[in-house]
This record gives C-alpha cells, sequence and structure tokens, in this order.
C-alpha cells in the first residue's frame, strides 16, 4: 500500500492505495502555521486500521517550501558569484550577503580568468561573521566547466553546513536562472530537512519505518534522501500532483487539457500521450525564475470563491477573493453563489446567495437567476479563453531547426480533464462553450493526492561533450571524463543514458520499469580553418514524468 | 528583475541543420556559442525581450523583390524562407507596436542577393531585408525607407535592388572594394540617374578600429539619416568587422558593434555575415541586443580583446575623415550630380557581368531605366547565364507614374517571348508578377 499525501492551501488530501485502487480517502484543513501537525493529522487518520508494515511507502506533497519563499520567510543565506564579460552579475542580486568575485570561463569551458583566492577568503569571513550557515556558488558557464565553482568551494570547506554548487543544481544554461536556484536551495534547504526529519522522526516512533517519498514540480517523486541536496526542487509540487492524478484519463494517443479548478485560482496543463508537457526552462515562482524542472502549468486567478463584480458595463470574475461565498457566509458574490443560486451546488445556503446576489443583478439589469447563469458562463468563458492562450503560446515557441520548424506539430487537445471542487458541476457548461470533450476526472476532490502516490521517480541528465577539448561533463552528476577524439555522437548517447539510468536507481525508480528518452539530442562538428577538428555534441535525458507500475490508477470511470 | 529600456523583439533562428556544406563558414555550428551566450546571459528572461517565432515567406513575398530563375524554390532552400521570415517577423512586429526594435538574429544572410537571381552569391541566395522592407511597404504602407549596412563586405545585392529608387536610402559602410569580395561600393557608386544620392557607399581602410567606425556613423551616417527622413531605420547588421574574423582585415569589437548600434538607433536590425563564431559573435549580439534594448553593455568584451593591438593609425585615422567628407559632399550636391549624369547620353543604360561566387556562375545584363522626373522608372533587365538561362524581367517602381507603368507593361507585352525562357513583369503597382513564356 502506498499513502499519497497532498497539503493544499485550504485542505490537505491523503489516500491510501492498493494495488487495486483507492482503500481510503480523507480530507482535513489545512493549518497553514503548523503543516507539521496538519500532516500527522492525516496520516494518523487515513492509517487508523493499517498495520504499519503493510505500507509500502509514503509520496507527500508540500506548500512548505513554496510558502516560505512566497512570504520571504528565508534564512540567511550566503551567495559568491562570477560573471566574467556580459551583464553586470551584480544586478541579479538575490538577498544581502551576495558577493561578486573576478573569473571568468567561456561558452565552451575555457577558463578566461582565474579566481582571486583572497575574494573568496573575504567573502568567506562575511558570511561567518554573519553566521550564515548555508552558502550558494555560482559562476557563469559552470555548466561547461565547474572547477572554478569546485575551486570555490574547497576554500569554503568546514566552515558552512552545506554549499551549493550551481552546476550540480542544473545542467541547463542560464546564468541568472542558475543564480536563484542555487540561492533558494541554500535557503530553503534547513527549512525542508527539518520538517521531513520531524515527520521521519515522529513516524519512526510509532513503530512506521518506510520510506518518505517527496513530489517535485515536474510531477515525479524522489526519495527524501536525495530531496536534502535539491530541496527546491520541491516546491511548487501541488499542481503537479493533480496533473498526475489525471494523467490516466487522457487519451493515450491524443492531447488533453487539465484544469484544477480551485477556490481562487483554476491551474491548467496539457497532457500529450498520457504524459504532462514540461516547461522548457523550470518554474516561475513568487517573481523567481528558476531552472527547476516543471510541468508547463499556467494559473489564473479565476476560482469558485473569485469576487464577482460589475463595473462599467463589464462583468469582472477575480482575480482576488474576498472570502468564502456568500453560501457560506462570505462577503462577496462568487461564482460558487451562481451554482448555488441555480440550484446546480447543493451545498451552501441559498438564501443567503440570493440575497447577496441581488446588488449585482440590478447592476446588470437581470433577474437574479439570470445574473447567476450569465456569471457562470462568464467564468467558464474565462477560463477556456484563458485555456486557448496558454496553448497559443506554447505554439508559439520558437525551434531552431529547419526540420523542426518544417515538422510544426502544433499542440491541439481534443479533451478536457476537469478536477478540483466544482469540477462535475461545471464540465457541462465547458462542454457546450468549448466544443472539446470534457470528462470529471474519478474522485476529483483527491485525484491530486493520488497523483502524489502514483507517480514515478522522474530526473534528468545534460550531457555535453566536446571532442576538441576532450571532454565529456554531466555537471549534476558531477561526472567528468576525458575522451578520445574519435568520442561520436552514439558513445555521448550510451554514456547519458547509463548517467540517467544510475541516478534514477539512487533516487528510487524501479528499474525495471524505467522509462527513459532523449528529450535534445544535437551534434555539430566543429571546423576551424576548413578543418574539422572536433564534435560539440549536447544530450539531454530524462525518466519521463509518468505513473508507476503495478498499482491500478484508474480508480473509477471518467464521468 | 531586468528590465529592457525599449520592448526589443528577436528572432532566433540558427538553422542547426543547415549548411551551404560541411567545412563551410556557412554552416550549423555559426552561431551555436552565440545560442549559449545568449541562454547563458538569459536575455530572454529581461522583461521587454521577447523571442518570436519566425514566420516562413511566401513566393509571392519573393517575387515582389526578385526574379528568379527559373521561380523561387529553385534557388531557395527552406532555411532562405524561414530567414526571411524572420526578418519579416521583426518587421511586422515592429509596424504593428508590439515591439519598438528588433533583431533578427536569422541565417542564412541575403545581402549579396540582387534583382535577379540565378544563383547564390557571396553566401546568399535572396536578400532577406529587401523581401521584408517590401513585405512592410504593401502591408503598412510604410514609405521612405533607410538601410544602413554594416557588414565588412559591401552590401551589392541591396544596392542593386534599390538603385533605382529614390525612396530608398542604401548606405554601406565596408572593407574597401580593392582589398576584399565583392570588389565594388566606391563613393562614386550614388544609385541610377532617377535616384542620384539614394545610394552611399563608405569604404573603409584595412584595420579600421572602433574609432574609425564610430567617426564614420557620427561624421557621415547620422547627419544623411537626420536629412533623409526615414520612416524606418534598418540595419544590415554584418558582424564580421570584428578583430578575430577569419575572412576580413578590420579591427572593430563587440563594444564598438554595440556603440555604433545605440547611435545608429534602428528599428529593425537584421544579421549578415560574420564567421569568427567563437571569439566574436557571442559577444557581438550580446552587445547588439543589449544595445537595442537600451541596457548596460559596458561589460561586454570578447575574451582576446587587447586595446594596444587595436589603435588605428593616424593614417587609417585621416583616410576615413577624407571619405566621410567625400560622401558628405555627395549627399549634399546630389541634386546637381542627377542633373549632371542625366545629361549624359546612354546614362539609362548598364552592361555588366555578374559572378555567383559561390555557385561559380556567370551572368550577363543588359539594363534600361527610363528616364522619369516623377517616379523610379521602369526597369527592364534582359539578363542571361552560362547556364543558358535567359529572361527579361521588367519592373514597374511602386509609385510608377502612368507614363512609367504603361513602357514597363509595353516591354512586358512587346517582348518576343522566343528569344528568352521567361519574360515576367514585376508590378509594384499592382503587387503581381507575371511571367509569359514560348
Amino acid at each position: 500500500m502506498i499513502v499519497g499525501l497532498d497539503v493544499g492551501g485550504t485542505h490537505t488530501d491523503v489516500v491510501l492505495l492498493g494495488t487495486a485502487g483507492v482503500l481510503n480517502e480523507v480530507k482535513v484543513p489545512t493549518d497553514p502555521d503548523d503543516l507539521f501537525q496538519t500532516v500527522l493529522s492525516a496520516l494518523d487518520q487515513i492509517t487508523a486500521d493499517v498495520e504499519p508494515h503493510r505500507i509500502e511507502r509514503v509520496v507527500m506533497s508540500t506548500t512548505l517550501t513554496t510558502n516560505a519563499i512566497i512570504q520571504h520567510k528565508l534564512p540567511a543565506v550566503g551567495m559568491i558569484v562570477s560573471g566574467g564579460p556580459g551583464i553586470d552579475p551584480g544586478l541579479y542580486r538575490t538577498n544581502d550577503h551576495y558577493v561578486c568575485i573576478s573569473g571568468s570561463i567561456d561558452h565552451r569551458g575555457r577558463e578566461i580568468k582565474s579566481i582571486e583566492a583572497e575574494e573568496v577568503a573575504a567573502a568567506r569571513e562575511q558570511f561567518m561573521t554573519a553566521g550564515i550557515r548555508n552558502v550558494g556558488v555560482v559562476t557563469k558557464f559552470s555548466t561547461r566547466n565547474p572547477d572554478q565553482e569546485l575551486a570555490i568551494a574547497r576554500q569554503l570547506e568546514g566552515a558552512f553546513d552545506k554549499v551549493f554548487l550551481g552546476h550540480r543544481i542544473s545542467g541547463n544554461l542560464s546564468f541568472p536562472r542558475r543564480i536563484v536556484t542555487t540561492y533558494l536551495n541554500a535557503a530553503v534547504h534547513p527549512i525542508h530537512r527539518q520538517f521531513f526529519e520531524a515527520v521521519r522522526k515522529t513516524l519512526a516512533q510509532k513503530g512506521w519505518d518506510v520510506p518518505i517519498r517527496v513530489l517535485k514540480a515536474d510531477g515525479g517523486n524522489t526519495s527524501f534522501e536525495a530531496s536534502i541536496d535539491y530541496p527546491a526542487q520541491t516546491i511548487f509540487s501541488g499542481p503537479a500532483a493533480s496533473v498526475m492524478g489525471s494523467i490516466a484519463f487522457g487519451p493515450e494517443d491524443g492531447e488533453a487539457l487539465v484544469m484544477d479548478i480551485g477556490g481562487t485560482t483554476t491551474d491548467m496543463a496539457i497532457l500529450i500521450d498520457q504524459v504532462p508537457l514540461l516547461d522548457p526552462m523550470g518554474v516561475e515562482l513568487g517573481g523567481h525564475k528558476t531552472l527547476i524542472r516543471a510541468l508547463k502549468t499556467h494559473s489564473i486567478g479565476i476560482g469558485g470563491d473569485s469576487a464577482v463584480r460589475f463595473e462599467d458595463g463589464r462583468l469582472l470574475v477575480g482575480p482576488h477573493r474576498d472570502g468564502p461565498a456568500l453560501a457560506h457566509g462570505g462577503p462577496t458574490p462568487t461564482p460558487t453563489d451562481a451554482l448555488v443560486i441555480l440550484g446546480k451546488a447543493r451545498r451552501g445556503d441559498r438564501d443567503m446567495a440570493f440575497e447577496g446576489f441581488q446588488p449585482l443583478a440590478v447592476a446588470m439589469g437581470l433577474a437574479v437567476e439570470d445574473a447567476a447563469a450569465k456569471v457562470f458562463e462568464h467564468t467558464c468563458r474565462l477560463i477556456l479563453d484563458a485555456a486557448d492562450a496558454m496553448i497559443a503560446r506554447i505554439n508559439q515557441q520558437p525551434v531552431y531547426t529547419v526540420h523542426e520548424m518544417l515538422a510544426g506539430k502544433k499542440v491541439a487537445p481534443s479533451t478536457i480533464l476537469v478536477l478540483g471542487g466544482p469540477a462535475p458541476l461545471v464540465a457541462e457548461k465547458l462542454e457546450a462553450l468549448s466544443s472539446l470533450k470534457v470528462g470529471v476526472v474519478p474522485r476529483w476532490a483527491v485525484a491530486n493526492a493520488i497523483g502524489a502516490a502514483l507517480a514515478r521517480t522522474t530526473c534528468e541528465v545534460v550531457l555535453h561533450a566536446d571532442t576538441e577539448r576532450q571532454t565529456a561533463f554531466a555537471p549534476e552528476e558531477n561526472f567528468q571524463q576525458s575522451v578520445e577524439r574519435s568520442f561520436e555522437h552514439r558513445d555521448a548517447l550510451r554514456l547519458a543514458l547509463e548517467l540517467l539510468k544510475n541516478k534514477a536507481i539512487a533516487r528510487g525508480a524501479n528499474a525495471d520499469h524505467l522509462e527513459m528518452e532523449v528529450t535534445e539530442d544535437l551534434q555539430f562538428n566543429m571546423v576551424r580553418g576548413f578543418q574539422t577538428t572536433g564534435r560539440n555534441i549536447r544530450i539531454r535525458a530524462q525518466v519521463k514524468p509518468g505513473l508507476i507500475h503495478d498499482y491500478d490508477p484508474v480508480a473509477g470511470r471518467l464521468m | 528583475m531586468l528590465k529592457a529600456k525599449h520592448k526589443t523583439g528577436l528572432v532566433f533562428f540558427p538553422a542547426f541543420d543547415w549548411a551551404i556544406d560541411p567545412t563551410h563558414p556557412e554552416r550549423e555550428e555559426r552561431l551555436l556559442y552565440t545560442q549559449d551566450q545568449v541562454v547563458e546571459e538569459g536575455l530572454l528572461d529581461i522583461d521587454g525581450l521577447v523571442e518570436l517565432k519566425p514566420d516562413l515567406v511566401t513566393a509571392a513575398d519573393v517575387e515582389r523583390v526578385h526574379f528568379c530563375l527559373p521561380d523561387p524554390a529553385a534557388v531557395m532552400t527552406e532555411s532562405h524562407f524561414i530567414s526571411a521570415g524572420g526578418a519579416t517577423t521583426i518587421g511586422r512586429a515592429v509596424m504593428e507596436g508590439r515591439v519598438e526594435k528588433g533583431f533578427a538574429l536569422v541565417r542564412p544572410p541575403g545581402h549579396h542577393a540582387m534583382r535577379i537571381v540565378h544563383g547564390a552569391r557571396g553566401f546568399c541566395n535572396v536578400n532577406i531585408e529587401a523581401i521584408m522592407i517590401e513585405h512592410l511597404r504593401q502591408a503598412y504602407g510604410v514609405d521612405r525607407v533607410a538601410i544602413v549596412d554594416t557588414d565588412c563586405h559591401h552590401g551589392d545585392g541591396t544596392q542593386d535592388i534599390y538603385w533605382h529608387d529614390p525612396d530608398t536610402l542604401f548606405i554601406s559602410i565596408h572593407q574597401d572594394g580593392r582589398t576584399l569580395y565583392p570588389g565594388s561600393g566606391f563613393p562614386n557608386e550614388l544609385g541610377g540617374p532617377n535616384a542620384i544620392g539614394t545610394t552611399l557607399n563608405i569604404p573603409l581602410p584595412p584595420h579600421t578600429s572602433e574609432e574609425g567606425f564610430l567617426y564614420a556613423i557620427e561624421h557621415a551616417v547620422l547627419p544623411i539619416l537626420e536629412d533623409f527622413k526615414p520612416q524606418l531605420i534598418v540595419n544590415s547588421a554584418g558582424q564580421d568587422n570584428h578583430f578575430s574574423d577569419p575572412i576580413t582585415n578590420m579591427n572593430f569589437t563587440a563594444h564598438g558593434y554595440a556603440e555604433l548600434t545605440r547611435m545608429l538607433k534602428a528599428d529593425i536590425a537584421v544579421l549578415e555575415g560574420g564567421y569568427a563564431i567563437e571569439g566574436a559573435l557571442p559577444y557581438v549580439n550580446l552587445g547588439i541586443i543589449l544595445a537595442m534594448a537600451g541596457m548596460d553593455y559596458s561589460h561586454v568584451q570578447e575574451p582576446s580583446y587587447e586595446p594596444e593591438r587595436l589603435r588605428q593609425s593616424e593614417s587609417v585615422g585621416t583616410t576615413i575623415a577624407k571619405i566621410c567628407q567625400l560622401v558628405k559632399a555627395y549627399w549634399d550636391q546630389r541634386g546637381a550630380i542627377a542633373a549632371e549624369v542625366r545629361a549624359k547620353p546612354g546614362c539609362d543604360k548598364r552592361s555588366r557581368q555578374i559572378f555567383y561566387d559561390t555557385d561559380g556562375i556567370h551572368e550577363t545584363q543588359e539594363e534600361r531605366i527610363q528616364l522619369c522626373a516623377e517616379c523610379g522608372g521602369a526597369l527592364r533587365i534582359d539578363s542571361q547565364s552560362d547556364r543558358g538561362r535567359r529572361i527579361l524581367a521588367v519592373h514597374i517602381p511602386r509609385k510608377a507614374c502612368t507614363r512609367c507603368q504603361a513602357q514597363g507593361r509595353d516591354w512586358f507585352e512587346q517582348a518576343d517571348v522566343k528569344r528568352y525562357q521567361r519574360v515576367a513583369l514585376q508590378d509594384r503597382t499592382t503587387d503581381s508578377y507575371s511571367v509569359r513564356s514560348a
């Protein structure tokens, strides 16, 4: 049995899954000030009658680190950054103790200017004096040559709890994003570690010696042990949980749009042949653009509790929420009230909704029922418009080869999968307005927790070989090897997949069911003075986000 | 978060799967390190820098500018349709106000492609700037356009296309044609009799440094632009003036390119040549993008930069000052020069030999322009290649007067189709391209 747990803003959902499907599901209110208690209480309830040894693992998706970032409740960390020529790295300052030092590496990983030991020593002193425990180190093009980051780390050894190095965080280019991502990892590290260690300890005291997995933003999980080194990967896993809970219901051969309609927001994502679409760069959170691998999701400020008003002849919905719906004692008309008035939603006080809706109906010049119908339809339309815009943006993504340009693959979903509180109430309307097939994900209220439980372990490897410089290098794996000039494309491919396999197994993947795929595969002949002097090979491979084997994810039929 | 002062559009199309041939300078690898630099610097995350996906141009877009033998599809690869499309995408975004400025970082380049196209010259098949400009004129009614070509090689293709157009100012700054391909672009090349002065050439001596380039911009280009008052400034932004370029002899720098971009204030830049793919392009492109966006580029510097080694000699400086003075004088006296030229009998005719170095084709042209005080004049070109292809090409300019329209149609209709494979009429007044053949 697997326990899947998803901490949301209002509720925490937890499910107990057996191989045949959901055995039990529980919803508890989230206490944002004490997530630890929230999690324990959810786990207590779901496992009340279960023998501990029957639990295979617990997979958790929490808002812990996400909230810390959004609410600016991060501890002080030290950052050492070296830019070299280009945009001034001082412009990318992430925090108070942010020190720019000399040094420069070019795009092929050649050292242009060495680092100055005294500058590193001065930064070290500054951080120690300030009582800083965690440090991030980032140099430009460290994913092509990590030597300067490693040299800086050696100088910091012994003085801090943990030093995060940019090239280990992601193999992708983007110096500013690497700075932000390294900073976030260093900053959320103590929060993440403390929380999960406490959870583990408490479970151990109850006699539960089960592995804990943590859901990541890319819709895959990772072992708790591995997450300690990359804690920021766990931010923004909430939307990923819902998407993973839906994928079994997407078309096997085709595209689907997933819509998770919540109280404050609606989150959207795309499934292609039951595999979620990933963001090409990384997640964006609270104004931070990162290199954290994530599902391509789009969130709009329209949900069941969004504030509805009529201004200057226009009906407005969201993006803010003033509180619960009128029908639940709230202050402002909401789409939920429209559903209550129209008799679609059973819960809530219809009289309160009706009364609170009256001024809005007067302003719109309609009877209350007609106003409610209009609000309902308008809300659905806004959600669909946002979905269209998201798809248009995905299809505008530039490509860099003639082949891809002419192949011109476009995303065009045939199906919408809805989940979240009001899912069954809006499905019909969405279908009528959009002309797409709309289905409600079964167990729509806890599909997110099911998604967390059934997500497989994912990871990615980036390998860069430069046979003129005779190096092959996978930055995140701390893998560096000198290669012969005869090193070829197929050698690089084999090496990348081997690294990926080892990494996935180390992080908890099932070795018998690794779904690996190559997502980038480029080879360039390097020509200098009309002579071919080497090959520049770039491979990126991943374990695709998807569901684990041996458990039936289709917990019911699509409604 | 960083913010661009001017909202700037970028089309980046490195054509990672296209080359003229595997070891040619115009090969897959050319923009690889530029892409690395652009991505590593995080340029596309800057608020106000927008990456746009290139559209493909159509054959009609191409035939608004060129006469292709036998047709556009035969002289172009898919990559040409995309690179011309990328330039056009940027142009449309600027015209529609979606961005203030834009840079098409595309390949293959185009500025050696002339009006008649039998094949590839100087790595170019079709003229991507001209295709963009004529598209914008057709779609948005733009009239006066200035093209400043800062590639190290003379932009002879663009010069040929706009030779007779008084509404397009073409200024080329390049390494002296006596020392570099294509061997043209001297100050006395001033345009056809109906458009004297709207073609200007500023040949610079080898080893010109940042100082010399910026001098020419400040003392010749900017005052002339000021006079001409274009609605749109296009920069053919070749990057082969760089001191490390393998096929030229200049001493320009990444910082200099950024300065030039800031001074020129072009609405649209289109990449042309530039073959120092590791030591120059990543830094030059970074400098140009930051300068267009109105951002700080003072930290942009190539690793091999040594100011001492790049200092310009006094004699180079003196030569440049003289050339700028001469070009400025030609511009100021263009009315008088035009009168003088037009008084000469036979000024309406040109005979030329054109060599297509990339494809090894020889072309012979007999050209005739209708002298006209009201418009660019009807144009008739009899062109024959050593591959046995012959065309009679008639061009009626966009703002042709009724007399020139009639003359153009007459040439087209009266031509003896048996003598040519094709007789073609490019009528810009009706935006049509018609062909007669035997």
